[in-house]
């Protein structure tokens, strides 16, 4: 695309102070094209990414390594549609998945919980990256795991419903973050001891923006392993033990 | 007990916030929330009985009760039963013809102000297209000063909005200097911070404090911190210009934002006794938006947007600057998609103007709604009809900080050329002094030499 039109922007020299779009130029009062498109493209990865579905055949395939039983499971939105208008439908498991859930109960450690939120595409494309470091760390500390749970149209608090199905101590979830402009394939990750329904957010802890670009993999599980370690001595997540992580940084 | 029959179908509504709930247009919300009409049908039925409900009955029948919550006590307490005189007699659906005749003018309006509840604002929204929304909010002039005038007939103001995800003051000075070259902020220049600590709000205060000396910017700065982190900066003596704090239209909701009257009281005077306004006193800036009481679990039954206008009852309590409704930032399970959103704004643009405050509108839409550009350009051309006093001014409309989409500098721009309007006039003066605009308000070229580059530099 050329802007012959456009009005070369004076203040090019301050682009690299920030990452907002400044110095874009104009064409009469308004964006130039390039910069519209650009715009228009982040805007639709961002679109495609709430609309993407949770690979769950690649993801099984990927997450063989571990030997682990792999559990699939919904929540009771039964629509993407449903799930946007309906967020309390995104925190309870179906029935089905309840069920599901009650040949696994084992008192393990920690249940991992694999959900789509916000960016399938998100957790597709991160969450083998960050399990194949994370899980042989847990493994050598002898940290039990349960089966992985993958989970479609959910929200945070349906790992609360989960763990507590597998009886489990803590649960770790990752889960797709709402898509920005800039990153539409962000992962989160919520660490919550002694998960049971009812829980909110200041009992988890989360560690956020986990992709390439992001928080790289191995930086991310470090910083998760020593937060299940520390939860596990303190028995406790959440904003209490959010204080010590300071220490990491 | 309200009710209208439709087909020999009886529509029965226990309540004034019953039916003011299922009076109201389609939201997400008000499903959400289990408060929204069951059909079409229902929701005309409801609106046809609230045509019919005396205004007076909103001054006897409490939707949230007295002994509950400071808001009601505030609504009740502060009627000016003089200014309601004029329109006692009315029923809503009079109040509506009443509002939208042509002998109804920006004087009447203004008389009337003090007597109208946010209950009865509401009400008569839901009565009203989207034009009769405009049309009426277009004949109600809020006039509010700082260091400029806000709000005066044939201008259109904007905040300038230049975030920055860790606060990094180069960062955030690039964004300042660019909207300040395409004419933006004279509503305010206004940093969402990162962090509450109160040294970081400190730096940021003295940033732009610094910037606006150094180049002699007739605008007021706002560091949005908690206004707990902004009365202890007061007490201090920081250069605060502008006191933030977002409102709820429940004590409830107020409380889960860690606010109630006494405080915002308590900052109001602290703000107001530092006396930095040069040409005003309207010392404060709030910012509201459907379903925040909803969010806090505190809605008590009332549906979003009467919740919406009862925040506004604190509002005009503090004289404000700037009440900014940020209409498309809370997400689908509120306002679902661009017709939502667009109906919204209207909605807390006309209800707030009605009621006598400074409105504006972020006009914006994070990526999970079911809304673009396109959405905010017919929302954006509404609001300038309608004679909203500001918008935001974000760098090409992307804040790499809140993560959601609000107007650009080149919108105002858009918008300004497009319907004739002028910045306020103490900033366009500015604006023409440092060679930004023309004196017919356009653009000119910057030479990457000018002063407010290269002091950056």
């Amino acid at each position: 695309m050329k802007d012959k039109l456009s009005i070369p922007d004076p203040l090019i020299s301050l682009k690299e102070f920030t990452a907002a779009r400044i110095a874009i130029g104009r064409v009469g009062n308004s964006i130039p094209l390039k910069q519209s498109m650009e715009f228009k493209l982040a805007h639709a990865h961002a679109r495609d990414a709430v609309y993407s579905t949770l690979d769950v055949d690649g993801l099984i395939n990927k997450l063989k390594v571990f030997e682990l039983p792999v559990l699939h499971v919904h929540s009771l939105a039964t629509s993407r549609q449903k799930y946007l208008k309906r967020p309390d439908l995104g925190r309870l498991l179906s029935d089905e998945s309840k069920e599901l859930l009650t040949g696994f109960t084992t008192n393990p450690d920690v249940a991992m919980i694999i959900v789509d939120g916000l960016s399938a595409t998100a957790v597709n494309e991160n969450a083998p990256g960050l399990l194949k470091i994370l899980v042989p760390l847990l493994t050598a500390a002898k940290i039990s795991i349960a089966p992985l749970c993958l989970v479609e149209q959910g929200r945070v608090a349906i790992g609360d419903d989960i763990a507590s199905g597998l009886n489990a101590k803590l649960s770790l979830l990752l889960i797709g973050e709402r898509p920005g402009l800039s990153s539409a394939d962000s992962m989160g990750a919520y660490l919550t001891y002694n998960p049971q329904p009812g829980l909110t957010d200041e009992s988890r802890n989360c560690i956020s923006n986990i992709r390439k670009e992001g928080l790289k993999y191995k930086q991310a599980a470090e910083k998760i392993f020593y937060l299940i370690n520390e939860s596990f001595k303190r028995k406790l997540s959440g904003v209490a033990l959010k204080d010590n992580a300071g220490l990491l940084d | 007990m309200y009710s209208f029959t439709i087909r020999n179908k009886v529509y029965r509504f226990n309540d004034l916030k019953t039916l003011l709930a299922k009076a109201s247009p389609y939201r997400t919300g008000d499903v959400l929330a289990g408060v929204c009409a069951e059909s079409y049908e229902e929701r005309v039925a409801a609106q046809i009985a609230l045509a019919d409900v005396p205004l007076k009955t909103f001054l006897n029948e409490a939707i949230i009760p007295y002994e509950l919550d400071e808001i009601t006590r505030l609504i009740i307490n502060d009627h000016d039963t003089a200014s309601f005189s004029l329109i006692s007699h009315f029923t809503v659906g009079e109040f509506r013809d009443w509002l939208l005749s042509n002998e109804t003018d920006p004087e009447v309006l203004r008389s009337v102000e003090a007597g109208i509840t946010p209950e009865m604002a509401a009400a008569v929204s839901k009565l009203m297209r989207n034009q009769d929304l405009i049309a009426v909010a277009k004949k109600c002039v809020v006039i509010t000063a700082f260091r400029n005038t806000i709000g005066l007939k044939g201008h259109f103001s904007t905040r300038l909005q230049p975030n920055h995800p860790t606060d990094d003051p180069k960062g955030i000075a690039a964004s300042i200097i660019d909207g300040l070259l395409y004419g933006s902020g004279d509503a305010c220049i206004g940093i969402n911070p990162a962090t509450d600590s109160p040294a970081a709000v400190l730096n940021l205060l003295n940033l732009i404090d610094a910037l606006r000396q150094q180049f002699e910017i007739p605008t007021q700065s706002c560091i949005l911190s908690h206004i707990t982190t902004t009365l202890d900066l007061v007490n201090k003596g920081a250069p605060v210009d502008l006191c933030f704090q977002s409102i709820g239209g429940t004590e409830k909701t107020n409380a889960s934002f860690g606010i109630n009257l006494a405080l915002i009281d308590e900052a109001y005077q602290a703000t107001l006794s530092l006396n930095r306004g040069t040409i005003g006193k309207n010392v404060m800036y709030f910012e509201t938006g459907q379903g925040s009481e909803l969010s806090a679990n505190a809605h008590h039954g009332v549906d979003q947007q009467t919740c919406e206008a009862r925040a506004y009852a604190i509002a005009r309590k503090y004289k404000p600057l700037l009440v900014n409704t940020v209409v498309g930032f809370i997400g689908p399970e509120y306002l679902y998609d661009g017709k939502q959103i667009i109906r919204a704004a209207l909605e807390d643009h006309f209800c707030g103007k009605l009621l006598g405050l400074p409105m504006g509108v972020d006009v914006c839409y994070t990526n999970h709604a079911e809304a673009d550009q396109d959405d905010m350009d017919n929302l954006l051309t509404l609001l300038g009809v309608a004679g909203c006093n500001f918008i935001m001014g974000i760098p090409g409309s992307d804040d790499i900080m809140l993560n959601y989409q609000s107007t650009s500098f080149h919108d105002a721009l858009y918008l300004r050329k497009t319907l004739g309007l002028k910045p306020a006039p103490e900033f366009e003066r500015w604006l023409i002094k440092q060679g930004i605009t023309d004196d017919k308000g356009s653009l000119l070229q910057i030479n990457p030499s000018h002063k407010l580059i290269a002091g950056l530099l």
